[in-house]
């Protein structure tokens, strides 16, 4: 059983807690071990890089450093937020002594040492590259039949798979979608951003955005919306309301981490999912027989 | 000029790719170490291991040998007898206790200036961690000298040695 | 020491002088190499300018120099100018050196005490080697005076026409069913708008016709042997299961024809041939192919109604590709240039929005002999578009992609800008980063277009996307632009958009490149000899490039390097032989062993072994002279010319008598 650093951050122990659920489960029963690094804290989100890049890049590198004092080469977190600052911070201590100088003399205060030597992935990359879609089909002994799925990349999660991946039009998670039964659907704002943090201070701004989002899927008739990310689960799950009521729409469709989904496939119970803990309505999920 | 070692090295080039890659390194104006000076021949294949030889036994501290990508020898394959040679000399080099890394390999093409330039500084620069090219005490010195009288042409340049 | 030598050290202007102190380099060569031979040492401003040249031609014949080494910009550049005025004194012209202290040391070297010691070093390298320089005289061999011409489209056509027109004999190998290439898929030209197959078909009915090309289509050349003036060709003709010379090209065969087949070529994918076909009305050879592959006799066995109905018994399902193998002088590539898969680049929607063309599809779309008679209609195959977007650079400009700019997608652009206006009334927009139009009557057209009114958005395009964001955006494409003149994001809905895709070099450039012997570029365009001075040789004697092998060209750029690469071909068949370099290998009989490693080492076949003698010989006319066999020889019985041992090992003593700091060198031995 391969093992990993894992960093859930901090939404999946609060309002992300169903991400938290569904993710051990399916990390369980395809065999990934998720060993949680100790002592974390959080990655800076989308909040702390403008206004004090230094200080946040020594924030993300102190949970790389608790990372790699593990032994572990592979560092995984679920949350597209907390993946692209992990993934970007590796990138740049690799890349920068100068940097790492700096961050390494504030680490010392806390008797830590980083190189930028981890494997930094997000969870879905994990599932899709050490387990396979193979592997996952034969694991989904309840395929999702006839559930459309609007995958949902968001932005953070592709913008750092740059070098590797094809950030403006990805296929990975329609394939893994296929791969668990469903029938994932070509709409044209999968990769846009979902508001993020400007909920906070520009509501009307990133409520546009989000109706955009709700719109395309809505528009191909999707059941629901498939994500990876806390962020962009809670802005369009929460704010669905929030849109309706500025914009006039009728939108209601529910939203899911793509682990809910694919731990229905692979038939775990729906409560070890978390999916009652849902805040918006569930009702609608048409569970497939 | 400091006081830091400044190595001579010798650099063997085709005329076809290695040595146009050269003149596209000068044409655009790129910046490289002087410590290096060019032949030229017609292939890498022409390479005769006795040049290198020479080159370490006349005082060079490395020598460089470019030919044409694997498969664009202008001769057809004649770069990969280059590189049979290649690697046959650095054993030979080893045997005579010359450290191997005097001597680089090198596939350039015509346009590849800019590549051909930062691997002559690279080159330039492990020279000069090597430091000068040293042929011990007595084993050596005796080498080198063979190595002298096995290569026999009339020399135009005697012990008359302009300073 | 017995031979007179002369050094000259040439200032090239600054170029040299600005680094190296020329004045002291040659005080030096002339000082401290006197007893090396050298008699004469002189600096000047620009050596290679007739009265540098006269200075040297006057040594020559009043100090009776007998070797001359001149220090100055690379043997590529210059060799031969210098070699030529030693001549025209008198002087054996392989008795003269050029060391390159240009490219080689003041163009690369900041450091000017040490460039200056590198020049020193490098001349006497050059006195050191010269000094065991030999009178030689240039090779002649003959010159075949056929010629081949490989590719059919405009550049192939126009240096097949030339060099036939001259009285000589050309093989125009095509790798499709018709010569005509990209043109004849093209429906107007610009800037003057007239009509692309108008003016092409008359060339390619020459071509067809000419007694003097013979034109082998739906070929490929194989194999390439030999050197300038004596290549031997192979080439495949593919099996066209026609007898061509029964053939009339009736047409019976394709109307009958029960199987449709995308064309996937000459439609560019929208519209349908047959599986027996020619490419387009006006194919020259007029002659069909059957494409096996896809049809249906081949497939299941049974069919043969083209074989039913020809009226002349011309199908042959029986026949077989034939290899033929031609002697030529002298060969030119026009292979030309591959689209640009605009797939590539998603965000661009191609492949996922139907209404997203490229620009060869809209040539068909509004080519009146092409699948919608001309008609600009989307792909529903009635809709005329109200709004067209046409989106410039795509794939080229692009540092994610083609870096270079494609040259031709300004004017084509506006040339479409200018059809969908004159033929639909529909609002354009064209999406450019830079406008270029360069040539003759291009800016007038630009202007044209100006005044048409096209709208013209200074930007990239950032995303085609389907996503309505506004009641007037449903059911569009919606282009997403920064224009860039007024600072602002701006979301154009239109029903249409072309993508104006740039040129890449064909797919196979570089295998086809190795085949004739010549090198692509980082970009994988072929390399000219010279960028500006010798636009269509290459560094392989006797193999031209034409067209858009040599990177992206108009029709006008196309057919004028057609016609130079016939023109230089024309001038070396005039010539009846050529000089070749004398660089070759020699066997000293005396020293043989007869071992025959050098035997197999050679590429060229060029080592022959006497088995009576027991003793190899080198046949200089097959030999190319890399040097391999004389590095090899364990007997030191094979010698080479122009880079003999004594040569190299000389250089390698003189280029070693300075140190970097311009010291004596000797070898540590503490």
């Amino acid at each position: 059983m391969k093992q990993y650093a894992y960093y859930p951050g901090c939404s999946l122990e609060s309002l992300a807690k169903d991400y938290q659920l569904s993710t051990k489960e399916v990390a369980r029963a395809l065999d990934l071990e998720l060993k949680e690094i100790e002592d974390w804290n959080c990655c800076g989100a989308t909040a702390y890089f403008p206004v004090d890049e230094m200080l946040a890049y020594t924030l993300v590198a102190r949970n790389l450093a608790i990372a790699e004092k593990t032994g572990l080469t592979d560092f995984v977190a679920p949350c597209s937020a907390c993946f692209k600052n992990a993934y970007y911070t590796n990138a740049y201590l690799k890349k920068d002594p100068d940097l790492a100088e700096h961050i390494n003399f504030a680490l010392e205060e806390d008797h830590l040492h980083v190189d930028g030597k981890l494997n930094v992935r997000h969870l879905i990359e994990v599932i899709l590259e050490d387990v396979g879609l193979e592997e996952i089909k034969t694991k989904a002994v309840h395929p999702l039949k006839g559930l459309r799925v609007a995958p949902y990349y968001g932005c953070q999660l592709l913008r750092p798979r740059k070098d590797h991946e094809n950030v403006e039009n990805p296929r990975f998670f329609e394939e893994l979608l296929s791969a668990i039964g469903a029938e994932p659907l070509e709409y044209s704002s999968k990769a846009r951003c979902c508001g993020a943090s400007l909920i906070i201070t520009n509501r009307r701004a990133a409520l546009e955005m989000v109706r955009i989002l709700l719109k395309d899927a809505i528009d191909h008739e999707a059941d629901v919306i498939a994500t990876t990310c806390p962020m962009c689960n809670v802005n369009l799950e929460v704010y669905q309301n929030q849109v309706n009521q500025e914009f006039g729409t009728q939108y209601s469709i529910p939203v899911m981490y793509f682990t809910q989904l694919m731990g229905m496939a692979l038939n775990i119970p729906s409560r070890r999912l978390g999916i009652t803990k849902e805040p918006v309505p569930k009702a609608q999920v048409p569970v497939p027989s | 000029m400091t006081d830091q070692f400044e190595p001579t090295v010798i650099g063997f080039t085709c005329n076809w790719c290695s040595y146009r890659a050269a003149d596209t390194a000068g044409t655009a104006r790129m910046k490289y170490a002087p410590n290096i000076r060019l032949i030229r021949l017609m292939c890498s294949g022409r390479l005769d291991p006795t040049f290198v030889f020479k080159a370490f036994a006349d005082g060079a501290d490395g020598v460089l040998i470019s030919g044409c990508h694997p498969g664009d020898c202008h001769y057809v394959e004649q770069n990969f007898k280059a590189l049979r040679r290649f690697i046959l000399m650095k054993r030979v080099l080893v045997q005579m206790g010359v450290e191997p890394g005097r001597l680089k390999l090198l596939w350039a093409s015509a346009a590849e200036g800019a590549m051909f330039a930062a691997e002559i500084n690279k080159f330039v620069e492990e020279i000069r961690k090597l430091g000068p090219l040293n042929w011990g005490k007595d084993e050596g010195g005796r080498m080198k000298d063979e190595i002298s009288s096995f290569i026999t042409h009339p020399s135009s340049f005697g012990e008359e040695v302009p300073a | 020491m017995t031979e007179r030598i002369g050094v000259y050290v040439c200032h090239c202007g600054t170029n040299i002088a600005g680094v190296v102190d020329v004045v002291e380099v040659s005080k030096w060569a002339g000082e401290k190499l006197a007893a090396n031979g050298v008699v004469i040492s002189r600096d000047y401003k620009f050596m290679c300018s007739s009265l540098g040249q006269e200075l040297i031609q006057k040594d020559i014949q009043e100090l009776g120099l007998t070797r001359v080494v001149v220090a100055a910009c690379s043997p590529h550049l210059h060799e031969a100018t210098f070699r030529n005025a030693c001549k025209q004194a008198g002087l054996n012209p392989y008795l003269c050196e050029l060391v390159s202290i240009r490219e080689q040391d003041s163009w690369v070297h900041t450091d000017k005490v040490a460039a200056t010691e590198k020049a020193k070093a490098i001349i006497a390298g050059g006195v050191a080697r010269v000094a065991h320089h030999e009178a030689l005289e240039p090779l002649r061999v003959p010159i075949h005076p056929d010629t081949l011409v490989v590719g059919g489209g405009i550049a192939g056509i126009q240096a097949a026409l030339e060099v036939a027109d001259a009285g000589f004999h050309v093989y125009l190998v095509e790798r499709e069913p018709s010569i005509g290439g990209h043109m004849a898929q093209f429906d107007k030209t610009f800037p003057t708008l007239d009509c692309s197959a108008c003016i092409l078909t008359p060339k390619m009915v020459q071509v067809g016709s000419h007694p003097n090309i013979t034109l082998l289509t739906w070929s490929e050349v194989t194999k390439v042997d030999g050197y300038v003036g004596n290549f031997v060709v192979t080439i495949n003709k593919k099996a066209r299961y026609i007898k061509t010379e029964d053939c009339t090209g009736c047409g019976i065969c394709w109307e009958k024809c029960p199987w449709k087949v995308v064309d996937e070529v000459f439609e560019a994918g929208l519209g349908n041939r047959k599986a027996v076909y020619t490419p387009f009305p006006q194919a020259v050879p007029k002659y069909p192919v059957i494409d096996a592959p896809n049809c249906a006799y081949f497939l299941k066995g049974t069919c043969k109604a083209c074989e039913k109905f020809c009226p002349t018994g011309a199908i042959d399902f029986n026949q077989k590709d034939e290899t033929i193998s031609v002697p030529v002088g002298n060969i030119i590539l026009a292979t030309g240039y591959d689209l640009f898969d605009a797939k590539r680049i998603p965000q661009y929607g191609y492949g996922r929005f139907d209404n997203v063309y490229t620009n060869l599809e809209f040539e068909r779309l509004c080519n009146a002999a092409g699948p919608t008679s001309g008609n600009i209609v989307l792909r529903d195959g009635k809709t005329v578009p109200k709004t067209v977007g046409i989106v410039h650079c795509v794939g080229s400009r692009d540092e994610n992609y083609n870096i270079y700019c494609s040259s031709i997608c300004c004017m084509q652009s506006l040339k479409f800008a200018h059809l969908v206006h004159e033929r639909t009334g529909a609002e354009v927009y064209n999406f450019y980063i830079d406008m270029r139009t360069p040539s003759k009557g291009y800016e007038e057209f630009y202007r044209r277009l100006l005044d048409e009114g096209t709208h013209f958005v200074r930007g990239k395009v950032a995303e085609i996307s389907d996503f309505a964001r506004l009641p007037e955006e449903e059911g569009k494409l919606i282009v997403q632009v920064e224009d860039t003149l007024i600072g602002k994001q701006r979301r154009i809905p239109v029903d249409m958009v072309i993508l104006s895709a740039g040129m890449q070099p064909r797919h196979d450039a570089k295998e086809v490149g190795k085949l004739f012997g010549i090198a692509c570029s980082a970009d994988g365009w072929y390399i000219e000899r010279h960028p500006k001075l010798d636009p269509v040789a290459t560094m392989t004697e006797g193999v031209f490039i034409a067209g858009c092998v040599q990177g992206p060209k108009d029709i006008p750029a196309s057919v004028a390097q057609g016609a130079g690469a016939a023109a230089r071909v024309l001038g070396k068949i005039q010539q009846k032989e050529i000089s070749l370099e004398p660089v070759r290998a020699s066997v000293d009989e005396q020293k043989c062993s007869g071992c025959r490693i050098c035997n197999d080492l050679c590429p060229f076949g060029a080592i022959l072994f006497h088995e009576d003698r027991m003793v190899s010989e080198v046949n200089p006319a097959l030999c190319q002279g890399c040097g391999t066999c004389v590095a090899a020889c364990p007997a030191g019985a094979m010698s080479g010319t122009v880079f003999s041992n004594e040569q190299i090992l000389s250089q390698i003593e003189g280029l070693l008598l300075l140190t970097v700091n311009g010291k004596k060198a000797e070898a540590v031995t503490a």
